[in-house]
């Protein structure tokens, strides 16, 4: 127990300030995530219910894309692609040597493609549950278009779609993992490292599990208030 | 006083069709779609430019080796834990207290945490009981990691599998269990004949995404070792840096995986064409 304990503490003896700093790293990776992949998916989302099809094509391409793919390739995708296409670019502009892409960056990126494909069908499902009737008073009382998306449809859209939002805000945490293989020093990664010095795989990746567990809870804690915040405005439904 | 001029006749003719304006929308889209079909003609250029017989020769086999390892995988675990879901189904809607919160337990554990994570914790986590292990005569099965693979993923997907499972028995309504004692049927009967097969019906679609989650999972065994499709992907790179390696693989997986969600919709229609929507 002692020893288990001293592997534990924050000092030059423990790992305890090494995984602290992974679980920093996890955490920022998803919210930095998270904007981005609303924002996208929404976007998506609204191509996806626009009259133009050729507007509709295109969005579904985009899903069908990032849902299909493997979410380990896609970053692979992204961070091997993206290396090779910067080097050329950095080439054929004169550059010398050569130019690292960011983990951090590719994982917001790939973990961004993928969270908005699924926020996207999310969004789309919300927008189908509000009716007509609501972008009609809107625009009779004489609305714009964009007035009536910020204040009429915005406001109702949260409210429905933030359960299945907040299902994929814990995918998303579940998914931060990943980056760990192209060397973001994350929770598991950490524990990785912690797991081959010390011999005690079962003991750090057990911690690591349970750091994510207890990640997954505290988002549900303030998911919940979140969703409580949110429909104790609205008319009972 | 002008010439008569003959009446015009407008009504035998349609109204002109509405003119198509090239709205911003309209650009956009049109914007996009081409940045679409650049970069696929991009990659389809860069699949033929770099298109190498002997790269081929060479691969292929083990692209196909790799593809049927990560079948085997998924087909396994998802059977096994089908098998294991019933009782942790079972479990969960439990009346007694510890046998619930039990399973539970098990559901919210393996839904919480990544299935990378529970991959870790079994193989290189269940060395530090190697002589636990040798004594019960298990270390030679968790010391492959195939073995490991198709063990963790089984206990992650009987999770999410109970869950589905609990969901679409839930979805039977209760007069429907009313009914059938009314018949006369047994317990045993109800479930097979009246529950089962309208259970199915609602958990069809969510089996269906739970497979594909599957194969999209699957892809990180290749990190603990197993040549799976990505593996052998990413034996493929690291041999010869040529970024086709995951172009092909891409490709592979999103076949699969589109060819997949066809087929599970075509299910779903003709088994709910009885259904009015």
């Amino acid at each position: 127990m002692d020893r288990v304990l001293t592997l534990l503490s924050f000092g030059r003896e423990g790992w305890g300030d090494d995984i602290a700093a992974g679980v920093l790293v996890t955490i920022s990776l998803a919210l930095a995530t998270l904007p981005f992949g609303l924002v996208v998916g929404f976007a998506v989302a609204l191509g996806k219910r626009s009259e133009e099809a050729a507007l509709r094509l295109a969005a579904n391409i985009y899903t069908t894309i990032f849902r299909g793919l493997p979410e380990l390739l896609t970053l692979f995708l992204v961070y091997y692609g993206a290396q090779i296409g910067v080097q050329q670019l950095w080439r054929l502009l004169g550059g010398t040597g050569g130019i690292e892409i960011n983990a951090f960056v590719a994982g917001m990126v790939a973990l961004g493609a993928v969270f908005s494909s699924y926020a996207s069908e999310v969004f789309l499902s919300a927008f189908r549950a509000i009716p007509a009737g609501q972008y009609e008073g809107a625009y009779a009382i004489g609305l714009s278009r964009w007035l009536t998306m910020r204040f009429v449809i915005l406001p109702q859209l949260i409210r429905v779609a933030l359960p299945g939002l907040s299902n994929l805000w814990l995918i998303l945490l579940k998914e931060t993992a990943l980056v760990s293989v192209i060397g973001l020093s994350d929770i598991l990664r950490q524990t990785g490292i912690a797991s081959r010095v010390t011999k005690e795989a079962f003991l750090f990746f057990g911690i690591a599990c349970l750091l994510y567990l207890v990640l997954a809870m505290l988002s549900s804690v303030v998911l919940s208030a979140i969703e409580r915040r949110v429909s104790a405005g609205g008319a009972p439904r | 006083m002008s010439a008569v001029r003959p009446a015009v006749v407008t009504e035998d003719l349609p109204p002109p069709p509405p003119a198509r304006r090239m709205t911003r929308a309209r650009a956009l889209g049109i914007a996009l779609i081409s940045l679409w079909a650049v970069l696929g003609v991009g990659i389809m250029l860069f699949l033929i430019s770099s298109l190498n017989p002997e790269l081929f020769q060479r691969y292929l086999p083990r692209y196909a080796s790799g593809l049927w390892v990560t079948i085997k995988l998924v087909a396994l675990s998802v059977l096994a834990g089908a098998l294991l879901s019933v009782p942790i189904a079972l479990g969960r809607n439990s009346r007694s207290r510890p046998i619930a919160a039990l399973a539970y337990g098990y559901v919210y554990f393996f839904r919480g945490t990544p299935l990378l994570a529970q991959t870790f914790l079994v193989y290189y986590g269940l060395g530090s009981f190697r002589e636990e292990l040798q004594v019960v005569g298990l270390w030679g099965f968790f010391r492959d990691a195939w073995n490991c693979a198709v063990f963790a993923f089984t206990l992650n997907t009987a999770a999410y599998q109970a869950e589905i499972l609990r969901g679409a028995i839930q979805s039977v309504g209760r007069g429907q269990w009313e009914a059938a004692s009314a018949l006369g049927l047994s317990r045993l009967q109800t479930i097979r004949k009246i529950i089962v097969p309208q259970a199915l019906l609602v958990a069809l679609r969510p089996y269906g995404n739970e497979i594909v989650l599957m194969i999209k999972g699957s892809a990180i065994v290749a990190i603990i070792t197993v040549y799976d499709l990505m593996g052998e992907t990413r034996r493929a790179y690291a041999r010869t840096f040529d970024f086709q390696t995951y172009i092909w693989a891409a490709l592979i997986y999103l076949s699969i995986v589109e060819m997949l969600r066809r087929a599970i919709d075509r299910i779903e229609r003709r088994l709910t064409r009885h259904l009015i929507r």
